[in-house]
């Protein structure tokens, strides 16, 4: 019906001087975008079935392509915007519930980019990370509040156990059948060369990657897919998640259709059979089940792990916090609303949750006036997009951070926003083999290890400006930040003061 | 080996199960301890008592008896293995169990076998001889469940919502009535001789363990549930 017709949001600009009719552009969109004319021995295109991902921009040998916005637009509306309107018309049309990938869009205000960070000037002079020692070198799990002597003032050991990282920086869960076989492997070679941890997500783990499990963390979700004894001891540390940034308090759903070959072995269910995520898990409806599942994992490896509990920012984030800081477990993971993800109802992601700048401090906050800061340690996510956001969010509270998008980034991603179609042709959110193939493990596994190292370096000349040379001195110290432009309700939620106070 | 377990924590029994090198463990005066035989292979354990909640979670092989009653997500998780319980068991029985089996002589509370699936071999059961509360089923991927309403006279031995989000898996009623209100992705009928051959098997299990005759349990009128395939659970979506 004609109500259903949308002019194509973008347009595939050939320029004819330059192709050379090679069809590399052809192969490489598995959109099926391009294609040959015999008749006039000339490109064709249909621009509506683009997603923008960049893929034959890139591989053109000609630098013959381009992807622009089409221009077409609607009658100008600030209320119905164009994709209101669209919205309406795709539903109208289908009866279907709108599906969404990667994180929130939408122009909500980015805090980090309304934080400044604090230098050194004559006074407590700044220092030079490349002649003088400093320290990134991040531990994770509780602290102990005592120190304990035997009768012979022996110390005895009372340390729970930590996760050791040599930056504060972990790669978040993605399971594998959101993204490809290839895409874990970088992360767990990579999380190995670095000295970080990568996350199963909820999908289990591959037997080929057991090999990296003192890199792992090894996620428990509601589904419980692929947990069993081995698993659970496979990884450096086990994280049971409650909930997501980019869709809390919503399970998941991966059709019976992607449950094929290894997914199926990996999840431990039968090939096609659906694999439903309920919403909550179904044994915790209290702070005291959340208690009893911590332990029930602790008995199950010998109390040898740490256990996470990854919860999604929402409104009362600093209240579950403290109780997930009671609850046993040993870190707690926040993850803002602009978290990514494979698949989410776009009405979800876009308006449900709280950004993770304010969530953290919020959570920090709390867990200090309550004196239980140091039973938990915290990892924020929910985009943290470059080294500053990291320095910002140590010296809001965090521990240490989760990054996702941005690992996929070094991977290829084009932030497309189609992971939902399987169709991804930078080979990361994709099963179909020609298409995972397209990403080279060991250029992959080198891009990640490239963008730590240099995110490494950026940490270090930032703490150093500062005067800072131990990652330990700046967690918490919010007195390294300023706001810009902020108002004073925001700036008391982040406990930070205005730039020039 | 024997274990006093009066007044004794979790960790410090669970500590000593583990480390205790007997094939069997007979634990006396349980009473609430916790995550008892969690992923626990190669030793059985006798418990005496009332052990306390996550009995079995991830259990991997081993055989539990309980001489008592147990209480909440008994066998969570669990992959191989056998529980007996000669009492009640509690709420979420069997919580995603993949395999295994668990048979239960009296009652078990809400949510028993929520989200149980099976996968390649493995085919996670739970014979329950009185009754059961609500949700029984909810979200089973896979799996049986017999429910044998032994005492009930033949009235439905359920609570409500049976079988919500099932979609896999088989759920056995011995009742003569039939459930109402199920979710319409879920199909029930009368079991026939070949359904019930099937389960035989488990229910002369339950009998060997507690008594009964098998034979003329079967021999009454079952309600067979099992997802229906021509209505499957599909939210639809639309690309965005
Ligand atoms: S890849 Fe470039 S040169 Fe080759 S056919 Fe496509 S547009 Fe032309
Ligand atoms: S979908 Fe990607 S590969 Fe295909 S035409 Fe668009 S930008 Fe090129
Ligand atoms: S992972 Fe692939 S499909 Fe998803 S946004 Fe990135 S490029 Fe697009």
């Amino acid at each position: 019906m004609a109500v259903d017709y949308f002019y194509p949001e973008y347009e595939i600009v050939r320029d004819p001087n330059r192709c050379i009719a090679c069809r590399v552009c052809e192969r490489q969109c598995a959109n099926k975008v391009h294609s040959y004319d015999e008749a006039s021995g000339k490109m064709v295109c249909d621009d509506a079935k683009c997603v923008n991902c960049h893929r034959c921009v890139a591989l053109c040998p000609t630098r013959a392509l381009k992807i622009v916005p089409s221009g077409d637009t609607f009658k100008s509306n600030s209320n119905w915007t164009d994709n209101y309107m669209k919205e309406i018309y795709r539903q109208a049309n289908s009866g279907g519930v709108l599906l969404s990938s990667m994180g929130n869009p939408d122009n909500f205000p980015v805090y980090w980019d309304k934080i400044l960070i604090n230098a050194s000037q004559v006074t407590n002079p700044s220092i030079d990370p490349l002649r003088e020692p400093m320290e990134t070198r991040t531990f994770l799990g509780k602290k102990p509040t005592h120190v304990k002597r035997d009768s012979n003032g022996r110390l005895v050991p009372n340390l729970e156990p930590q996760l050791e990282l040599a930056l504060p920086i972990l790669f978040g869960g993605m399971s594998y059948g959101a993204i490809s076989y290839n895409a874990h492997e970088c992360l767990a070679r990579a999380a190995e060369t670095i000295g970080t941890f990568y996350n199963t997500g909820e999908g289990g783990l591959h037997k080929d990657f057991y090999k990296y499990g003192k890199n792992t963390i090894v996620q428990v979700a509601s589904g419980r897919f692929g947990v069993h004894k081995d698993y659970l001891n496979a990884g450096a540390a086990i994280e049971i998640k409650i909930g997501q940034g980019a869709k809390p308090g919503i399970g998941g759903h991966l059709p019976g259709l992607k449950i094929v070959g290894d997914i199926s072995q990996t999840r431990m269910i039968p090939m096609g059979s659906d694999a439903i995520s309920p919403a909550p898990h179904h044994d915790i409806y209290s702070i005291e089940d959340l208690h009893q599942l911590v332990y029930s994992l602790k008995e199950a490896t010998n109390y040898e792990k740490p256990v996470i509990v990854k919860i999604a920012a929402v409104h009362n984030v600093a209240a579950i916090a403290s109780g997930v800081a009671r609850s046993g477990a040993d870190i707690i993971a926040i993850d803002g609303f602009r978290g990514g993800t494979g698949a989410a109802p776009t009405r979800i992601r876009d308006n449900v949750g709280i950004p993770i700048e304010l969530a953290l401090a919020a959570v920090d906050q709390r867990l200090r006036e309550e004196g239980i800061r140091g039973n938990i340690s915290i990892i924020c996510g929910g985009s943290i997009r470059n080294s500053a956001d990291v320095v910002k969010a140590i010296a809001l509270g965090a521990d240490a951070v989760y990054i996702a998008t941005a690992a996929l980034l070094a991977l290829g991603c084009h932030l497309c926003r189609s992971c939902h179609t399987g169709n991804c042709n930078w080979g990361i959110a994709t099963q179909k083999p020609e298409l995972v193939k397209r990403l080279n493990t060991d250029v992959g596994t080198e891009h990640l290890i490239n963008m730590l190292t240099a995110w490494g370096h950026e940490i270090t000349e930032m703490m150093g400006g500062m005067g800072i040379n131990s990652i330990e001195a700046l967690r918490g110290n919010r007195l390294m930040l300023r706001g810009i432009g902020l108002t004073d309700r925001e700036l008391a939620i982040l406990g930070i003061k205005h730039a020039g106070e | 080996m024997n274990i006093n377990a009066k007044a004794m924590h979790f960790k410090d029994l669970n500590a000593k199960i583990r480390e205790c090198d007997d094939s069997q463990v007979v634990i006396d005066n349980c009473l609430g301890q916790r995550y008892i035989g969690t992923g626990l292979n190669h030793k059985d354990i006798i418990i005496n008592g009332l052990p306390g909640n996550a009995l079995g979670a991830y259990l991997d092989g081993s055989k539990i008896i309980v001489n008592g009653s147990t209480q909440e997500a008994t066998g969570d998780t669990m992959n191989e293995g056998e529980i007996v319980i000669y009492g009640n068991a509690g709420d979420a029985t069997g919580y995603a169990m993949r395999g295994g089996k668990i048979f239960v002589r009296g009652n078990s509370g809400y949510r028993t076998g929520i989200h149980m699936k099976e996968y390649q071999d493995k085919i996670p059961v739970i014979v329950i001889g009185g009754r059961v509360g609500s949700f029984l089923g909810e979200y089973q991927a896979g799996g049986v469940i017999v429910v044998l309403g032994i005492g009930e006279a033949g009235e439905l031995p359920v609570g409500y919502f049976t079988g919500t989000g099932m979609h896999g898996g088989k759920i056995f009623l011995r009742s003569d009535h039939e459930p109402q209100g199920l979710p319409p992705q879920v199909i029930c009928r009368v079991a026939t001789k070949k359904d019930k051959a099937a389960v035989m098997g488990y229910v002369s299990e339950f009998c060997a363990n507690f008594g009964g005759d098998p034979a003329e349990l079967l021999n009454q009128k079952f309600y067979l549930l099992m997802p229906n395939t021509a209505n499957p659970y599909k939210q639809l979506y639309v690309n965005n």
